[in-house]
């Protein structure tokens, strides 16, 4: 409806037309301003593709990052519940208390299995793994305290509970020494910690870096298009409208820069695919990559599409304001 | 139709370009706004069309102050105003149909409705048969009508020219005049800017003069010049 002039109609009100019909013009004004834009990077194809590749491979590498934190913390969630303890028992413990301990453990609710390894025994399997050899047998007396292994049950595998027992287990008086062997794994997860944080770190300042470079390439569009501009500003058009155009190029950027980026990490994960199984192979693991999958794909799409659209709305918010006719 | 209430407008730099102007056009009526170059009639033009806002003064449109009109407002005053320029910003990209299409586009007509409504406006300054030529293909002539064509495609209740003629030899922008004069007859508001007097000489239009961004005289045109 026109402001000034009761009773003139303006735009498609003005034809008579129903509320479907209206809402479908909006859908095809749309399109067709979604697919004029696909065209306009049709037409300058050298400075389109530069843009999305720059996009895309931005994107690129904090994708490849955090898929393989988060693989590696998919095998090491398979192993925090394999935690043993060790007890290390005084060295002067008669070896008829040692069994009587180990009897006594054995009746213990949270445990699963005992396991009792002499000092002895413990002395020939460090004479073997260690290649050391003859060298030993020059030991006057046994430097290694008995042990006994303990894999605790199930319900008190995870760290904490672990812990607990491990406390509980080291009051006992033929214990010199408890160790619980996951540190390695908290160690791990530190250290997984700390790569999840550089992912996200790289990520934002690349993100930020991408929404940077589409804001400008849009800023040199409208630039190119200022005389444009100025006459759909003469004949009416909101801001809005104008806009429009420029923020579909944003989403374009961002879907064909996406599509980039995911073609990129199937080439990258390939690549370092037999690495990667050399390595599970030392862990006795059996290692598929995963990550792939239509979500990731998806989010992968879904952010590179948003970058696009930040970096557009940032420069048509700016700069199609500055183009006012004179 | 179009009301001035002793307006004023200074240019930032403390330039005055227009000094307590008050006037009055009625709906329906054409009118001539003349003076030399730099005597305030392009800045009275802006002030219409809201391409600038007056330091003093209120300037109405049909009634409504334009100073009540906000930012995100003005598009749509535009919708309701024919504007016609010197030159006559065409795109030199589109087809003349698209140039002409482009203000029914803005509004969001069907396609059906929009190849009927340029058809007509083509029809109306005589190019029907460019419809699909390129703005370069054209003389200076007929790219002024293509300029008049699209501004009045959509119907606006008002049409503002500013020196429309300048570029053209006085028959062209006779025939410019005659058209004009056809949309007056069916009803619209049209007010124009030139400094071409011996074109307003031959017509007895309602013209006002400006000198030195004060209105000197108002009245028809054998009262005008005499002022210069």
């Amino acid at each position: 409806m026109s402001i000034l002039f009761k009773g003139r109609t303006q735009g498609a009100s003005d034809t008579r037309i129903g509320i479907v019909q209206m809402i479908t013009a909006f859908y095809i004004s749309h399109a067709r301003q979604a697919l004029g834009s696909l065209g306009e990077l049709w037409r300058q194809p050298a400075a389109s593709i530069m843009t999305v590749a720059v996009l895309g491979l931005s994107i690129t590498l904090p994708s490849t990052l955090y898929i393989l934190v988060k693989n590696t913390e998919k095998i090491s969630a398979g192993w925090d519940q394999a935690s043993e303890i060790s007890l290390f028992l005084k060295e002067d413990t008669p070896p008829a208390s040692a069994q009587q301990l180990v009897a006594r453990l054995n009746t213990w609710p949270e445990i699963d299995s005992v396991t009792f390894i002499p000092a002895d025994d413990a002395l020939k399997e460090f004479q073997h793994l260690s290649g050391l050899g003859d060298a030993i047998a020059y030991l006057e007396s046994n430097p290694l305290p008995d042990v006994v292994l303990i894999s605790p049950n199930e319900k008190h595998a995870s760290p904490t509970a672990a812990r607990m027992l491990l406390e509980k287990l080291k009051s006992q008086r033929e214990v010199d020494i408890g160790k619980l062997d996951i540190e390695w794994l908290e160690r791990l997860y530190a250290l997984l910690d700390i790569a999840r944080e550089l992912v996200s770190l790289i990520g934002i300042l690349l993100f930020v870096s991408v929404v940077l470079i589409i804001g400008n390439t849009i800023r040199l569009n409208i630039l190119s298009k200022r005389e444009e501009i100025l006459v759909m500003k003469l004949v009416g058009a909101t801001d809005a409208f104008i806009h429009r155009p420029f923020l579909y190029t944003g989403f374009w950027y961002g879907l064909l820069g996406g599509l980039i980026a995911w073609l990129a990490v199937i080439i990258i994960l390939w690549w370092m695919d037999s690495s990667i199984q050399a390595f599970a192979s030392m862990y006795q693991k059996e290692f598929n990559i995963t990550g792939l999958s239509g979500t990731a794909l998806l989010t992968m799409l879904g952010l590179s599409i948003l970058l696009g659209l930040l970096g557009s709305l940032m420069s048509v918010q700016r700069h199609v304001r500055g183009i006012e006719p004179q | 139709m179009i009301k001035f209430d002793q307006v004023s407008k200074t240019y930032p730099g403390g330039q005055l370009a227009l000094s307590k102007v008050s006037f009055h056009i009625e709906p329906g009526e054409m009118a001539f706004l003349t003076g030399h170059s730099g005597a305030g009639k392009s800045t009275l033009l802006k002030l219409i069309s809201i391409m600038e806002r007056p330091s003093v003064g209120k300037v109405l449109i049909n009634g409504h102050d334009l100073n009540q009109i906000k930012r995100r407002q003005i598009a749509f005053i535009r919708r309701d105003i024919g504007m016609i320029f010197q030159s006559p910003h065409l795109l030199d990209s589109k087809t003349v149909f698209d140039n002409v299409a482009l203000p029914l586009i803005i509004e969001g007509y069907t396609r059906k409705e929009t190849s009927k409504r340029v058809a007509a406006a083509l029809e109306m300054v005589g190019l029907r048969d460019k419809a699909r030529s390129l703005p370069m293909m054209l003389s200076g002539g007929e790219a002024q009508r293509v300029g008049i064509a699209r501004a009045v495609v959509n119907k606006p209740p008002l049409l503002l020219a500013d020196e429309p003629t300048g570029n053209l030899d006085p028959k062209l922008s006779m025939e410019i005049i005659r058209l004009f004069e056809d949309f007056n007859q069916a009803g619209v508001s049209v007010f124009v800017a030139t400094h071409d007097l011996g074109l307003i000489a031959r017509m007895k239009y309602r013209t006002l003069t400006l000198r030195n961004g004060q209105m000197i005289t108002d009245g028809l045109n054998d009262a005008a010049g005499e002022g210069w």
